[in-house]
């Protein structure tokens, strides 16, 4: 490794004020042509590209984006890590992900963050006990950690829950999937980023693509703001703007891209150690390293792709908090954004070939993808490489809105879509 | 968030609709002649357009008629208001 991160290398370091670390990756001009083309320098597709160099031995390949790598929805979701789905299918996916993360900062040279402090989700009404003790059932059939908790043990895990009896929507239980957790989504995309570049990948940003030249049913190459790039694979990893680049070929997607909202408070001392989510009265939180509260809202309920999102969506969050958690009533909140995502009909992802040749979609990862990267890239990698889906994404076709073989996770997946 | 001009009540706040996307999807005629393929295009496949947009609203906590709308999604800027059965306005 040509510039491996430890202790030694901090303190060789610090001898010169930390000057002469070299750049963890370049910034390459566009070759002409490239084995494969990555659109969407995000953590999916950073990680795609990793893959697809170490484990596909695919060296000649580029990531294209648009503006900074990390910049899109790497940088703006909650940083939440779990894979406590209901369904088989999602269960593998998702897992597959999160044995990646347990040994990624370790693989990658590169501390990630990666802490299993623990998902609770709670359940507000009988309706949600019974769905939360199906799917705790269903994890531990598939091999996932579930454990349900009553009222008091919710108390006992997360003692600043508020379980009167007596509030709007009391907390009736709950579930605990203790290997999740939270990552540094920033250090994620700059991980494999280093990684990715070592190998030599080229990652060009603020390369904007802007079409994609087609022969027949083969692709032949994109469009940029930087010129042509000839290719006969592109995996498209674009995330709320996949809709964008599938019209450029001439494709339609079963997409709908919204904006999605997340807030931080000022930083306060360790409060909350773990992550807490509720489906019944969306809101979740967890507590970041440097201190501040990580509060995730809803999406608004209509097509925009203005980054921004509707005051009323924050509002109805954060009377849910104040509702659950009494104790942040006097919490300044420093920061508010919204990130565009894409959600698929049956709020699962898609990770899949396309009816044209060499052109592959990995999107509608909807409101919580961040969890999965790193499977998502291994998964995404395989497919590209391989012309074929692994087993673990071959149900997360495009062909299942055709064939009516959805994954249908609204609802059970444990966050409100 | 934005105020939309509601054909029947006037300008109100987005909160009070509920949008019911794409608008101008045309339920087929002869439903049991229908492919696979042309019931997924009818039933998923969207145009999620990143720009001007003809999208279908419900002014659902106001009089709770339905209409059709212009819209930006670029930059969530409204460009007409019309009522179901009319015209699309042409631009």
């Amino acid at each position: 490794m040509k510039n491996k991160y430890s202790i030694f290398s901090l303190i060789k370091n610090a001898f010169s004020q930390h000057e002469n670390w070299k750049q963890a990756w370049g910034d390459p001009k566009p070759k002409g042509e490239y084995e494969a083309i990555i659109i969407g320098g995000g953590g999916h597709g950073l990680a795609t590209a990793y893959y697809l160099a170490k484990k596909h031995n695919m060296r000649n390949i580029a990531v294209l984006e648009k503006g900074w790598i990390g910049g899109g929805n790497t940088g703006r979701n909650t940083t939440i890590i779990r894979s406590n789905y209901l369904w088989d299918a999602s269960a593998g996916l998702y897992d597959h992900a999160l044995k990646i993360w347990e040994n990624l900062s370790q693989e990658l040279n590169y501390n990630i963050m990666f802490s299993q402090r623990g998902v609770m989700n709670l359940a507000h009404n009988l309706q949600d006990v019974r769905d939360l003790k199906r799917r705790t059932h269903a994890n531990r059939l598939n091999g996932i950690d579930a454990v349900w908790l009553n009222t008091n043990q919710v108390k006992e895990f997360c003692p600043i829950i508020n379980t009167s009896p007596d509030i709007r929507y009391p907390v009736l239980g709950g579930t605990l999937q203790r290997r999740a957790g939270t990552a540094r989504h920033d250090a994620v995309a700059w991980g494999y980023a280093r990684g990715a570049d070592e190998m030599g990948v080229d990652i060009i940003q603020n390369c904007e693509v802007k079409g994609i030249k087609r022969n027949g049913d083969q692709v032949e190459g994109v469009e940029t703001s930087k010129g042509f790039i000839k290719t006969k694979k592109i995996g498209v990893v674009a995330a709320g703007h996949s809709s964008v680049i599938a019209n450029m070929a001439g494709l339609k997607l079963p997409l709908e891209s919204k904006p999605l909202q997340a807030l931080v408070s000022e930083p306060v001392k360790p409060i909350i150690d773990t992550v807490v989510m509720s489906n019944a009265v969306h809101a979740y939180v967890s507590q970041s390293d440097k201190g501040e509260l990580v509060i995730g809202a809803g999406t608004d309920a209509y097509v925009s792709y203005t980054q921004r999102g509707s005051h009323d969506v924050v509002e109805g969050t954060l009377k849910a908090i104040l509702e659950l958690y009494p104790i942040f009533s006097r919490m300044k909140m420093l920061r508010q954004w919204g990130g565009i995502v894409d959600i698929c009909p049956d709020a699962s992802p898609i990770i899949s070939k396309t009816n044209i040749k060499g052109l592959y979609f990995n999107c509608g990862w909807g409101t919580g993808g961040f969890k999965a990267t790193p499977g998502s890239g291994d998964l995404f990698a395989h497919t590209i490489a391989n012309d074929e889906p692994h087993k673990l994404n071959a149900a997360f076709n495009l062909n299942r809105f055709v064939s009516g073989d959805l994954v249908d996770e609204h609802g059970a997946a444990a966050v409100a879509h | 968030m934005f105020l939309i001009n509601c054909p029947y009540c006037g300008e109100r706040d987005q909160s009070e609709f509920s949008c019911g996307g794409e608008a101008h999807i045309v339920r087929p005629k002869q439903p049991t002649e229908l492919s696979d393929d042309q019931w997924a295009e009818y039933l998923f496949m969207r145009k999620n357009i990143k720009g001007i947009q003809f999208e279908r609203w419900n002014h659902a906590h106001g009089c709770r008629k339905w209409f059709n709308m212009v819209r930006d999604t670029s930059n969530d800027k409204i460009h007409a208001v019309y009522k179901m059965g009319e015209k699309p306005p042409v631009e």
